[in-house]
């Protein structure tokens, strides 16, 4: 018990001690550790290609096409079920991935340090909305925004980041809580300004007017493009918490659109895996839940450092989307949350909540004890390949994850 | 025929979570096979041009307009709903139910947010209740935990936590409790005064501050311990911390036990305890007999008697007039309780009196209902033979409804007991529903009734509005549960 707390110490320690910034945008190939080529690290806990649903199969056909492994989608699902591709978790190689989680070696991305610990992780640039990449998309119109992004947007940004030093994003999270952002369904704010941050060094490395033009057009008409941001973040901020000897703190949750998984940090990087759970929400024009696809995505990191269903508060918008959206009912999650975890964030506050710090920190046990499983804050994909987004709401992480993961760190501990 | 209508609102902008829900609304009208509203972007028009839900109205609308798209059975419909849902978007609040406010759902949560709790009340089912006690003892609180079905090792294993923490555990199955003048779980709102109470009996609890209270006397404490605190297993731990503690409270001056008798290890401890205070102390110990006490303690037979001599040897009689004239040669009491100390107290005063008596709770020297069907028969409706699955009769007073229409067709029972148990946690009107439930029963030549009613006046239901609406139905009402025991005696010619 004494360890245990001893340990979760140590852990918030790291987790607010961390002073993440947005320093590069780098093809995967060059960055990601132990990405090879004919490779596809997807999102969630580890998962075959048999498993995989709709969405993430049909992500896997598009990615497959875009860096020319395959001439077309059929080719190459045969080719990923032949076992033709290696598949792996985003998590096993410092990046994380939103909805599907596509990362290959040609995608640019974004690369963010955490200066105090000085690990880094990764996530590819956010694609907008609607038929996506990351919920499965993959025509022609989706693969020839992939390539943009690579061959213009990404080097762009990076060369930007690379001339401007940065952008230290702790500072802009906590202005994002008080412009109405939660960070995970809600990304506005802070998109507008990574945009006001970024704009002046674009700017001055481009010779190229035009391509300026779209670059800037692009991330101004995308309300979710700071998601990625965030999630990269959270990687970063969540890395260094893993393996501290008896803490009970959650270092990662995650989905592959099969699967729950989660990591805590006394249990190292053993998975806890649960079947994932259907998300309530609403729905775009001509959809339904039968259309929807179980929950998916890495962006649960959001949730994992307090922000997305955790700073619900911050955002009476989203609570909409379940519910009817009231100011206080929005303040209930973050309040709810605040019962699993270990301590509040005094930097992340929320002004409507009397500056409530964010909760961060999920306490496996406090989870298990109270029945009171993580709220999600998550977009919807439609259930077969290649149609993208088809809504967003509300979804509750499996409890037997959490059970599962207890019963291990009780015996990691020694107690039976 | 199937009919898409657009409407647009021009230059009204509603953010896009709203248009979802209000999509959702509209689509779920009478007739409505699909439905959309959105800002007219040209994502949009496609998405609603995708959706087979876009007009030539929709389509020529700009990004800033509002484009409602219906699509519904006929035109009518889509004209209706269409219709029905434009109060909704124009409307700058949406229909809510109000501010909701947070309940915190832990033990730690609620610790959190209210920094300066002391207590934390239990009441989750058994199973559940023990787990949660230990999270509070370890925070330094107070447990009073109504729960039972509790096991007597988490009990011991709860008690002796407390006492290494230093707080108290009342409980498990404790259910009355008064701590500095607030009343908790089933208790009554009584006067502030100077004798303190430590009692592993509910009722008994508040038939005593009542008592107490309504005889110009008044309560410092009263701490409740769980009906199993004085068994040897537990050994009264909660018993003597409950002692220690008014021991040293300047307000308490006379300390008043309640319990059944003691283990026969435990009666030791309790008595050497009780010597070692400088307080005077009132012993009632339902039951026991031979009591070897110390010299600043007084025995008390029953719960009014415990009340009597905390006030200094204060008699609070109340005779009822005894009208024996209809008994028609029936010679029973049959007494059916809904508070089990309650119906102890009637047993030993029946006991003293020479009578054979029979209870499903039987005191020493009472026999067990089903040995004997020729005894005075008092029942404990609190029992569990009567609970299962149901509340407690204070809660739910239709538990006596079927043993009374029993008793009042049983041609040897002369006096029917009934206690009336009033207070925070109780039924709202015991004496009205019990007065409502005789109304359909009686007949010529029932049995006597006679009632008592625990309680005050400043309880909800207020006791002599609960003691006038029995009168009104016909039932004798006596001081207290010892009064309406002795007046049933009377009624018999029984001398007690």
């Amino acid at each position: 018990m004494e360890l245990i707390e001893k340990a979760n110490k140590e852990a918030i320690r790291r987790m607010l001690g961390a002073e993440p910034v947005l320093i590069d945008v780098v093809p995967a190939g060059e960055i990601v550790p132990d990405l090879k080529d004919k490779m596809i690290l997807h999102a969630g806990p580890p998962v075959e290609w048999n498993h995989m649903c709709g969405p993430m199969q049909g992500a896997i056909a598009g990615i497959t096409v875009f860096e020319g492994w395959a001439d077309d989608l059929e080719q190459a699902a045969s080719m990923a079920a032949g076992g033709g591709i290696t598949f792996d978790a985003n998590h096993h190689h410092d990046a994380v991935g939103p909805m599907t989680g596509m990362t290959t070696v040609s995608q640019p991305m974004l690369v963010v340090e955490n200066r105090t610990t000085g690990n880094r992780a990764y996530c590819a640039i956010n694609e907008g909305l609607g038929k996506v990449m990351r919920f499965g998309g993959n025509d022609a119109e989706v693969l020839n925004r992939l390539a943009w992004i690579r061959d213009v947007l990404g080097p762009a940004m990076g060369k930007a980041l690379r001339d401007m030093g940065g952008i230290e994003l702790k500072p802009l999270i906590a202005r994002g809580l008080s412009m109405g952002d939660e960070m995970h369904q809600r990304n506005v704010a802070c998109s507008g300004l990574v945009l006001r941050a970024i704009a002046a060094a674009m700017a001055k490395i481009s010779d190229d007017s035009t391509a300026l033009s779209e670059a800037l057009a692009f991330i101004s008409a995308n309300d979710q493009f700071h998601l990625n941001i965030a999630m990269a973040m959270g990687k970063a901020i969540m890395d260094p918490v893993r393996d501290i000897k008896g803490s009970s703190i959650i270092t990662a949750m995650s989905r592959n659109g099969t699967d729950f998984g989660i990591r805590v940090s006394g249990t190292g990087d053993e998975w806890f895996t649960a079947p994932v759970e259907m998300p309530e929400g609403l729905y775009f024009a001509g959809y339904t839940e039968a259309d929807a696809n179980p929950d998916m995505g890495d962006s649960t990191i959001v949730e994992t450092i307090g922000l997305g269903g955790f700073a619900m508060g911050a955002s009476p918008a989203v609570a909409g989307f379940v519910g009817a959206g009231a100011a206080s009912e929005a303040a209930n999650y973050t309040h709810r949350m605040s019962e699993i975890c270990a301590a509040e964030n005094p930097e992340w506050t929320i002004p409507s909540m009397d500056y409530l710090g964010v909760p961060s920190g999920i306490d496996v046990r406090l989870v298990v004890d109270s029945g009171i499983a993580p709220t999600i804050n998550t977009g919807i994909a439609h259930r077969e390949p290649g149609i993208g987004q088809v809504g967003a709401g509300v979804v509750r992480a499996p409890m037997a994850c959490f059970e599962q993961a207890v019963r291990r760190l009780a015996e990691k501990v020694g107690i039976s | 025929m199937e009919h898409t209508l657009n409407k647009v609102f021009q230059g009204f902008y509603k953010d896009s979570v709203a248009l979802m829900r209000l999509s959702r609304d509209l689509a779920e009208m009478a007739g409505v096979n699909e439905a959309a509203l959105m800002m007219g972007s040209p994502s949009n028009k496609q998405i609603l041009k995708d959706a087979g839900l876009l007009a030539d109205d929709g389509a020529a609308a700009e990004g800033g307009d509002l484009i409602l798209a219906v699509r519904a059975i006929d035109a009518s419909a889509a004209q209706n709903a269409a219709n029905a849902i434009e109060p909704q978007i124009k409307s700058q609040t949406r229909t809510t139910t109000g501010d909701t406010v947070w309940q915190p759902q832990t033990i730690r949560a609620a610790a959190k947010a209210n920094p300066d709790a002391n207590l934390a009340l239990i009441s989750v089912p058994g199973e559940f209740a023990a787990a949660e006690a230990r999270k509070a003892i370890s925070r330094g609180l107070h447990v009073m935990m109504f729960s039972d079905n509790v096991s007597i090792e988490d009990e011991i294993s709860l008690k002796t936590q407390a006492l290494e923490q230093n707080v108290l555990m009342m409980g498990p199955d404790c259910g009355t409790a008064i701590l500095e003048g607030v009343p908790l779980a089933f208790a009554n709102n009584v006067t502030r005064g100077d004798v303190g109470i430590v009692g592993a009996s509910g009722t008994g609890i508040q038939e005593v501050t009542s008592l107490i209270s309504n005889n110009g006397g008044g309560i410092s404490h009263a701490i409740g311990v769980g009906g199993r605190d004085l068994k040897d297993e537990i050994g009264g731990i909660s018993t003597l911390m409950g002692i220690d503690r008014l021991d040293d409270d300047a307000e308490t001056k006379h300390i008043v036990l309640i319990s059944k008798p003691p283990g026969k290890d435990v009666l030791p401890r309790v008595m050497k305890r009780i010597k070692q205070s400088p307080k005077p102390f009132t012993v009632c110990f339902i039951g026991a007999t031979d009591l070897n006490l110390p010299a600043n303690a007084t025995a008390a037979r029953t719960l009014k008697d415990a009340a009597q001599t905390a006030l200094g040897g204060k008699e609070f009689e109340e005779k009822i007039s005894s009208n024996t004239s209809s008994l028609g040669g029936r010679t029973k009491i049959r007494g059916l309780y809904s508070g089990g100390t309650l119906a102890a107290e009637t047993q030993v005063i029946l006991l003293d009196a020479g009578l054979e008596v029979a209870s499903n709770a039987a005191v020493p020297g009472a026999k067990n209902l089903t040995d004997d069907g020729d005894a005075h028969q008092i029942i404990d409706l609190g029992d569990d033979q009567f609970t299962q699955g149901r509340p407690h009769p204070m809660i739910d007073p239709e538990i006596r409804k079927e043993p009374l229409a029993d008793a009042l067709a049983d041609n040897n029972v002369g006096v029917i007991l009934i206690d009336i148990v009033i207070g925070y946690g109780a039924h709202p009107d015991l004496a009205g529903q019990l007065a409502d439930m005789l109304s359909g029963m009686q007949g010529e030549n029932d049995p006597i009734i006679i009632a008592s009613v625990t309680g005050t006046e400043q309880d909800p239901q207020v006791r002599s509005s609960q003691i006038s609406a029995l009168q009104a139905a016909g039932i004798h009402v006596a001081g207290s549960n010892a009064d309406a025991a002795i007046a049933a005696l009377d009624m018999l010619g029984i001398n007690s």
